[in-house]
């Protein structure tokens, strides 16, 4: 067993009284897809929220790497290797698909702004050599045809895939990915599955909010079930599958969710 | 001690009409979330038609209602013909859509009227009341009821009436309120009017007092946004308090610290607000979702 | 990557044309002197832009900036006795230096608040720049010595002009530069998601503040060519409010998030007041309605608006 990269002990968050994550403990290890799955209000998105800095949890630890990062900003956690895509899209629409990308490289760009404002050789060979990267990524998830492109332009599908190579772009050491399938056809489900596997074949952690239970159930190292904020099951997929738990209170509201779906 | 209490005077009188024009943006920003920067244009065209009706020989109760009237229509032709027609853009094009407009009725009012100082006469004479070794002019009696008043008017309209529910709805939820079939566009204009004749009551009320011109609006509307800011944006009973609380803050600044600045206190409590407490006084706060 | 090298080239040397140019066609000396204030706005408009069109923060007190600028040269070589180049970039730090200090704060709003606040700043400076009589000559404004560089006179409008022009061409090589770089992507970024921008590793207040500063640099430039062009300068000529308002409506105007558009936007709002006013009176009236017919119609300003038209008219 490796080393925990990312480790949450015991982290809540309350919203005017009501503990939307309560007590939650997890441990992701790298190169392995961690996914959590609950009912609609369950708390994945704020876990989500905690974990990426974008809320202060009220009580409870996060430890990234071994540090303890609770309370950074999402930018500090950015450099320090967490990366995430989001369910209801963030995307620079008034960007190029290209440029979006780019700005996933900001933390690896020298920032003296003199350089940039004189466009020094060295600011141009670096710029070149994100947009190079920026390219690769955007082939690895399948938009390569659409790099220049304004983001706006593009169908929800591709947008998803966008956000996922400007999350690769800033080479995170953790990727937390919120329904990175949600509202997508069966065949960018599948380009999206093979891209999730690469990225946990090349070392990086994968953490996982999805709704699309077969997906979960096929490239999931560990599923961790949440049911209103607190962790309900947790084990490998086989074991979060049988555990009657969550047939009962879980499978009961969500399977028959899952049914209209499909 | 008469010092502070002249101080404190002078500070509810000008305060009183900063509260009205914060009352006038607040019904405005709550039926459209438009700030208007011409608010203080209204309080100008109130007092300088009624100057220049009543120099024409129009009695004064007659120029002063007349002057409503008018600062009513200018109201409603702002709202029809510059607010509602960009109904759609982003909030920093409205502002400089009202900024446009206020500094077109300033043009407007320069070329009608001139660029000279103007004053009416008191209502009830000029001759001082003594209080407690201060100085009060019945004009400032006259400013703090009629706010008085108009505030209650104002509360009376929103509490009790159906209309006042309809301003409410369209306030707290546009769509919603379209859908339940109330007329969202009348009621903005509505409150466009209703802002614009308080705003003139107060350039009526205020002008024997502080004298007008053609160019007293910009700094209105300026102070009139710290009052509603200061209250919390939205608020009716902030804006108020606001007004009041600023007028008192200018009055005893300028009395106390330096007169040269005084025009900067609003700015000070602007800044000291939004660090403090964005919110406002009596403003509610506002969690931002992801 | 080459196509978009290859305009940004072409509005550089379309722009250094269009001013080399435009002399041939002047009838008068009046004519460069209004060209001359084009340039000088545009050279401000042009940083305004990159905070407003790129970064997406609106600042209702950029003429507080100019103002710096302008009194800087004046104060510095009345009262200093400082050559004007170096009291101009004196000015250009002490504006760099305000924009940081009251930046940090400030630019942590949004919306109407950001506005105002940033108003209450800029009537600040105006004001401090109007009471403060011994060293500004308060409302009525002070002399500027002219610049003298090697011992030569700096005074004409026609010098003046190309002068300017020479400063705009400058200013828009380094904003062009600036929005091809990872710095210009981060500002755009922050445009659209602060949130996203925040998980790629940007510090959003620390570069709101960067640019911040870069513009309030590029306004003081501004103002200090302005006061070295009219040879007197004012309070509300510099740093009012009115020019605050102009400085905003020439980069709405124009287009946010366009460069060219800044300069179009600077030129037509110099322009169009000194055409169609006939009686000086008549000022404000014609400036209040350009303002909102423009906003009105033009809410995407004019650049962009002609480009999609050009573009087959798409949305």
């Amino acid at each position: 067993m490796s080393f925990p990269l990312l480790e949450t002990d015991n982290l809540s968050i309350a919203f005017g009284g009501i503990k939307a994550v309560d007590s939650v403990s997890l441990t992701v290890q790298p190169g392995k897809i961690h996914s959590i799955i609950g009912p609609n209000g369950a708390g994945k998105t704020t876990l989500f929220n905690l974990i990426s800095g974008l809320y202060q949890p009220s009580s409870g630890r996060v430890k990234l790497g071994g540090e303890d990062v609770t309370g950074l900003p999402p930018e500090q956690l950015a450099r320090r290797g967490l990366s995430r895509s989001f369910q209801n899209l963030q995307i620079f629409f008034r960007m190029s698909a290209c440029d979006n990308v780019m700005v996933g490289r900001h933390r690896h760009e020298k920032t003296s702004m003199l350089g940039h404002l004189f466009a020094l050789p060295s600011v141009r060979a670096e710029n070149a050599r994100s947009r190079d990267l920026a390219m690769g990524l955007l082939e690895r998830v399948g938009l390569a045809g659409v790099a220049n492109k304004e983001a706006g332009s593009l169908s929800y599908g591709a947008l998803k895939r966008l956000e996922i190579a400007r999350a690769l772009a800033t080479e995170p050491r953790i990727l937390l990915l919120d329904e990175p399938a949600a509202g997508c056809n069966a065949i960018e489900t599948e380009e999206i599955d093979r891209v999730i596997h690469d990225v946990a074949k090349s070392g990086i952690a994968v953490l996982l909010v999805e709704h699309d239970m077969r997906l979960v159930m096929r490239i999931s190292d560990h599923v961790l079930v949440l049911e209103r904020g607190k962790s309900l099951v947790s084990g490998t997929p086989e074991t979060v599958r049988n555990d009657p738990r969550v047939i009962t209170a879980y499978l009961g509201t969500f399977g028959t969710e899952e049914a209209n779906r499909a | 001690m008469p010092e502070l209490l002249q101080f404190a005077f002078s500070g509810l009188t000008v305060g009183a009409v900063y509260a009205l024009v914060a009352l006038g943006f607040t019904l405005i920003y709550n039926a459209s979330d438009v700030v208007n920067f011409a608010q203080g244009e209204f309080v100008m065209l109130g007092g300088m038609v009624t100057v220049f009706l009543h120099l024409a020989g129009v009695p004064l109760p007659i120029a002063a209602a007349l002057a409503i009237f008018a600062t009513v229509l200018v109201g409603l032709a702002l709202y029809a013909f510059a607010i509602d027609p960009a109904r759609g853009s982003s909030a920093v094009t409205v502002i400089i859509i009202t900024i446009g407009a206020s500094i077109f009725l300033r043009g407007v009012a320069q070329v009608i009227f001139d660029k000279r100082f103007h004053a009416l006469p008191h209502w009830f004479g000029s001759e001082p009341i003594r209080f407690g070794g201060a100085a009060i002019l019945p004009q400032s009696l006259v400013v703090l009821a009629g706010a008085a008043i108009i505030v209650a008017l104002i509360f009376v309209i929103i509490d009790r009436t159906i209309l006042g529910r309809a301003i409410l709805a369209t306030a707290a939820n546009r769509l919603a309120a379209r859908l339940v079939g109330i007329p969202v566009r009348k009621i903005v204009a509505l409150s466009f009017a209703l802002s614009a004749a308080i705003g003139a009551v107060a350039g009526i009320l205020v002008t024997p007092i502080t004298l007008t011109s053609y160019d007293v609006g910009t700094l209105l509307a300026l102070k009139g946004f710290a009052a509603a800011m200061l209250g919390g944006m939205g608020s009716a009973v902030g804006a108020v308090v606001g007004g009041i609380l600023l007028g008192l803050a200018e009055s005893f600044g300028a009395g106390l610290i330096s007169s040269k600045y005084k025009d900067a206190i609003a700015f000070l409590i602007i800044l000291a607000t939004l660090f403090l407490r964005p919110q406002g006084l009596f403003g509610k706060k506002s969690v931002e979702r992801v | 990557m080459a196509r978009l090298a290859s305009s940004r080239w072409s509005i550089v040397l379309g722009l250094a044309i269009v001013i080399a140019a435009l002399p041939f066609l002047f009838p008068s000396n009046y004519y460069f002197r209004v060209a001359a204030i084009v340039n000088i706005f545009a050279l401000a408009v042009v940083g305004l832009n990159l905070l407003m069109g790129y970064a997406g923060q609106v600042s209702l007190g950029h003429a507080g900036f100019m103002g710096i600028g302008a009194y800087s040269v004046a104060i510095g070589s009345a009262h200093f006795k400082l050559h004007g180049l170096l009291a101009m970039l004196i000015g250009a730090a002490l504006a760099g230096l305000v924009a940081f200090l009251v930046g940090r704060p400030i630019l942590r709003l949004k919306g109407h608040y950001l506005a105002v606040a940033t108003l209450g700043f800029g009537l600040l400076i105006s004001m401090a720049l109007a009471n403060e009589a011994a060293w500004t000559g308060g409302p009525d404004g002070m002399g500027v010595p002219r610049l003298e560089i090697l011992g030569y006179r700096l005074r004409g409008p026609d010098t003046w002009y190309y002068i300017s022009g020479g400063a705009l061409l400058i200013g828009v090589i380094l904003a062009l530069n600036l929005i091809e770089s990872p710095t210009g992507r981060a500002m755009r970024a922050i445009h659209d998601s602060e949130i996203a921008s925040r998980v790629a590793g940007i510090d959003v207040a620390a570069y709101k503040l960067r640019i911040f500063v870069l513009s309030a640099i590029y306004a003081s430039v501004a103002g200090s060519l302005m006061a070295f062009l009219n040879g007197h300068i004012t309070p509300d000529g510099t740093a009012g409010f009115l020019r605050s308002v102009e400085l905003v409506t020439m980069v709405v105007l124009g287009g946010m998030g366009s460069v060219v558009g800044a300069i179009v936007g600077a030129a037509v709002l110099v322009i169009l007041p000194q055409a169609l006013t006939i009686f000086h009176d008549y000022e404000h009236l014609m400036l209040g309605l350009i303002i909102m017919v423009s906003m009105i119609l033009l809410p995407r300003g004019i650049v962009p608006s002609l480009l999609a038209r050009l573009r087959g008219g798409g949305a």
